[in-house]
């Protein structure tokens, strides 16, 4: 028994990405449509060509017609999935596995999520009827969990932290206003981000990703065929999911300063890829930024610094977009925004810019391999995905 | 012949100053916004059953039922962990009905029966009003049975039943309403004076030989003349807790008892009269045992803990009577009763589980274990009274809370387990991780009509 990964058997070979924002004016189906039809021009390809889709949605609607109703698909194979905050992600892996199996030879990954039409402040979770005891976090509290708990593990003082998660949200504003497509497009300074009203514990407004409405769509097929459709396709190393069993709500023994699914997503991510030095091996990532100073534990767990040794890091400019590893280019979920179900399609997108060189003002310097992370859940209780993407096979 | 075997008080944490609501001295007992009379009845019997008694009966009686029609005294019993087979009676309507409840309890004693017998009240004015300046919120609870295992037995009693419009509500009003005092005290001061001596007659009593007399009625009025009809001595008058408490409802002849006893020596004889639309009043004589039956934190003890800074328009605000502005976020969901059902000794009693293989805790109870994976070896364990500490926490200031910003925790409890949880009571300037806490039986909120009761850790009280 073993997770063999499917390194280099599936390309993708066209994306779509709508603008991320508030669009009080266009519904998902608005969005889904425009996602899919520039993924079909990407490629090139007739929307009758597309065998099956995979689409992801975290709670704008419900099954598979929420896409074929939209984009009146004849009587295709349509999936919708759902994996919380890695949704979008989950669409990529499945649809990914279907080409690779063999069943389909062309298939379109798609997420969509319409957030703002709900009315409320931050993300609401719909959940199943329940007995009334179940914590009432929101989801800036429980990140904010994360902060206190590091300062506290590696000696760092709260005031120095928060210039470090204050730095993490500026290096995403300044990713984001160069990038057309996202929710928020201004560089936002260091003092005003630190004095941000607080949200939750160490957290102020800034320190949160953007709630958003959005859509974006990738075409894939197996990866002999890819230049069939276009000639510079983007390649899969890794594919990876890891869904924990609740261990930090149970466990005594966890501190609130790493996610374990993400630590056993990422080495799994690494065998498939045969990565043994993700630090050096790994050009560039869009990683889960949801709150800053999740930014700064994953760069921890997938092993881009040393535990303990993040924070230094961050404030040494190693992850900012003229860094030596940048971590999120396009300004992440911080600044491009965080519709749920696009999220992990979003983040493929500036995969599949910056390796075939069209990330213009933001374009990092010969990209050979990027990590997309997306995680759904909290600390201590989630799941993550990490997929790892080249522009070369082998 | 039969009396009290134990007994247990709760005294909320918060308190409103009579200066804040614009006048007077001292102040009441506020709960606070995820407490009413069924989760400070909890709290109260649980002082009483710390000796864990083999309980039959549950009697409750409140004028501030969370539920109008839906017994309470459920809840109580659930959250509690008494077996399902003990008969439950409820009273509510008037304040005596607190001393009625000890009074029922304590003939069931004769029967051979050992009832738990509760009485809270949160007490609301109509603002501006002396009802609302001179109440307070709080419970009580005594376990009563047989004689031979009394801290306090009964040695006689009386009652005087009085058809009059001296107080009264309608079930649509907020606010209770009051004839004119006087009118009140020429009817029920008589009937007063009557009862007490009837029951000392009863008790063969002289007044002289009283060591206190607990004198509780709607109108403190009403009762006044009743030391001087019995000539009894100032000293012989019970603190009606007028300046740190306020008048308990149907909590209140019961708090001054529980007071009473606290301090109370062996052969001491106690006076307990409470008069609304008539007039109960029981002699009590304390014996030797009183020592065992005293719970761990005294009347005085929960007086002592408090916190008075809060605004007379946050009070308003947890009882509904000023409205406010929303948060941006959902309502919350209304429990789900099948849910409720399945999962009952979670919700109320606090039941988590205990891997039988490796000992790794479970809250809420789990049927595999998360460390050793095992199917099917749990052992249910109570948590409630469990000692636990904050193992990391947060201000939530965007949750929805009548008293932001939340503070929420991650708890582990000294006996190996752990949980997520709100802390309430607490400042949230004041909180440090390492902070040792305890468990509290609360109602969180009340969604589309359904109460929503679990726990809540505090800070040591």
């Amino acid at each position: 028994m073993a997770s063999n990964g499917i390194k280099d058997q599936v390309a993708i070979v066209g994306m779509g990405c709508t603008p991320f924002g508030e669009h009080w004016g266009r519904d998902a189906a608005d969005m889904l449509i425009d996602a899919a039809s520039d993924a079909y021009q990407s490629a090139g390809v007739d929307p009758a060509d597309v065998d099956a889709y995979w689409l992801g949605t975290f709670a704008s609607g419900i099954s598979g017609m929420v896409f074929s109703e939209a984009l009146k698909t004849p009587y295709k194979p349509v999936t919708r999935l759902e994996n919380m905050c890695a949704t979008g992600s989950e669409a990529i892996r499945n649809a990914a596995y279907a080409v690779a199996s063999g069943a389909y030879d062309l298939v379109m990954a798609v997420g969509v999520e319409k957030l703002k039409d709900g009315g409320y402040s931050g993300l609401v979770v719909p959940g199943p009827d329940g007995d009334g005891t179940e914590s009432s976090m929101t989801a800036p509290a429980m990140f904010s969990l994360l902060a206190p708990a590091y300062c506290e593990k590696y000696g760092v003082g709260e005031d120095e932290l928060k210039d470090v998660i204050s730095h993490i949200a500026w290096k995403n504003h300044v990713a984001g206003a160069k990038n057309p497509k996202a929710q928020f497009r201004k560089e936002v300074s260091l003092e005003k981000i630190c004095n941000s009203p607080r949200i939750a514990g160490m957290f102020g407004v800034f320190d949160c990703s953007g709630v958003s409405d959005g859509s974006a769509a990738a075409i894939l097929c197996r990866a002999e065929d890819a230049y069939k459709y276009t000639d510079k396709p983007i390649f899969l190393k890794a594919l990876s999911v890891a869904a924990g069993p609740n261990e930090g709500f149970i466990s005594e023994d966890y501190d609130f300063t790493t996610f374990q699914e993400v630590v056993v997503s990422a080495q799994d991510a690494y065998k498939q890829a045969g990565i043994t030095n993700p630090r050096e091996e790994i050009s560039m990532a869009e990683v889960h930024d949801c709150f800053t100073a999740t930014e700064l534990v994953l760069m921890e767990d997938m092993g881009f610094s040393e535990r303990g040794e993040g924070w230094k890091d961050v404030m040494d400019g190693r992850f900012d977009g003229d860094g030596a590893q940048p971590i999120n280019p396009d300004g992440g979920l911080k600044s491009f925004g965080h519709p749920i179900g696009a999220s992990g399609l979003r983040m493929m997108y500036e995969m599949w810019l910056q390796l075939r060189g069209e990330a213009g003002e933001r374009q990092i310097k010969d990209p050979k391999l990027g990590l997309t992370h997306n995680l759904g859940g909290q600390p201590g209780r989630c799941v993550s995905f990490i997929s790892i993407v080249g522009r070369e096979l082998g | 012949m039969s009396g009290i075997i134990s007994y247990g008080a709760y005294v909320p944490y918060y308190r409103l100053t009579r200066k804040a609501i614009g006048g007077g001295r001292g102040e009441r007992a506020i709960a606070s916004h995820d407490e009413d009379s069924v989760s400070m009845s909890v709290e109260a019997g649980r002082g009483a059953l710390a000796a864990k008694p083999a309980i039959d009966t549950l009697v409750f009686a409140t004028n501030s039922a969370p539920y109008a029609e839906k017994l309470n005294a459920t809840a109580i019993s659930a959250a509690l962990d008494l077996p399902t087979q003990v008969n439950t009676i409820e009273l509510a309507n008037n304040t005596r009905m607190g001393l009625a409840a000890l009074l029922l309890g304590t003939d069931l004693g004769k029967a051979g029966r050992t009832s738990l017998v509760c009485a809270g009240d949160i007490v609301i004015g109509a603002p501006g009003g002396a009802r609302e300046r001179d109440s307070g919120d709080a419970a009580v609870a005594f376990v009563t049975g047989p004689e031979e295992n009394a801290i306090a037995r009964v040695l006689g009693r009386a009652s005087t039943t009085s058809e009059v419009l001296d107080v009264w509500r309608l079930p649509t009003d907020r606010f209770a309403r009051q004839w004119e005092e006087r009118f009140g005290i020429e009817v029920l001061g008589p009937v007063s004076i009557d009862t007490a001596q009837r029951a000392l007659a009863d008790a063969n009593v002289a007044p002289e030989a009283l060591a206190t007399v607990i004198l509780d009625a709607t109108n403190s009025r009403d009762v006044a003349g009743v030391p001087r009809a019995l000539g009894l001595k100032p000293e012989q008058v019970a603190d009606m807790l007028a300046a740190s408490v306020g008048r308990s409802g149907v909590a209140h002849a019961g708090l001054v008892l529980a007071r009473t006893l606290d301090q109370a020596q062996p052969g001491d004889k106690i006076l307990v009269l409470s008069t609304a639309d008539g007039c109960d009043a029981v002699v009590l004589e304390v014996s030797d045992k009183i020592a065992e039956g005293r719970p761990e934190r005294s009347v005085d003890h929960w007086l002592a803990s408090s916190n008075n800074e809060i605004a007379y328009n946050t009070y308003l605000k947890w009882r509904e009577i000023l409205p406010f502005e929303p948060p941006r976020r959902p309502d919350p969901d209304r429990p789900a009763a099948p849910i409720m059902k399945r999962n009952e000794r979670w919700k109320y009693a606090f039941f988590g589980s205990r891997c039988g293989k490796c000992g790794q805790g479970h809250l809420p109870p789990q049927r595999v274990c998360l460390k050793c994976r095992s199917i099917d070896e749990m052992v249910d364990e109570r948590f409630a009274d469990a000692a636990c500490k904050i193992t990391t926490y947060t201000l939530d200031h965007l949750a929805y809370s009548l008293q932001p910003p939340v503070v929420s925790t991650v708890v582990d409890f000294d006996c190996g387990g752990r949980l997520a949880c709100e802390l309430t009571d607490v400042d949230p300037g004041d909180v440090a991780i390492g902070d040792k806490l305890e468990m509290t039986f609360r109602r969180f909120y009340t969604g589309q009509g359904v109460h929503n009761y679990f726990w809540k850790a505090r800070p040591q009280r």
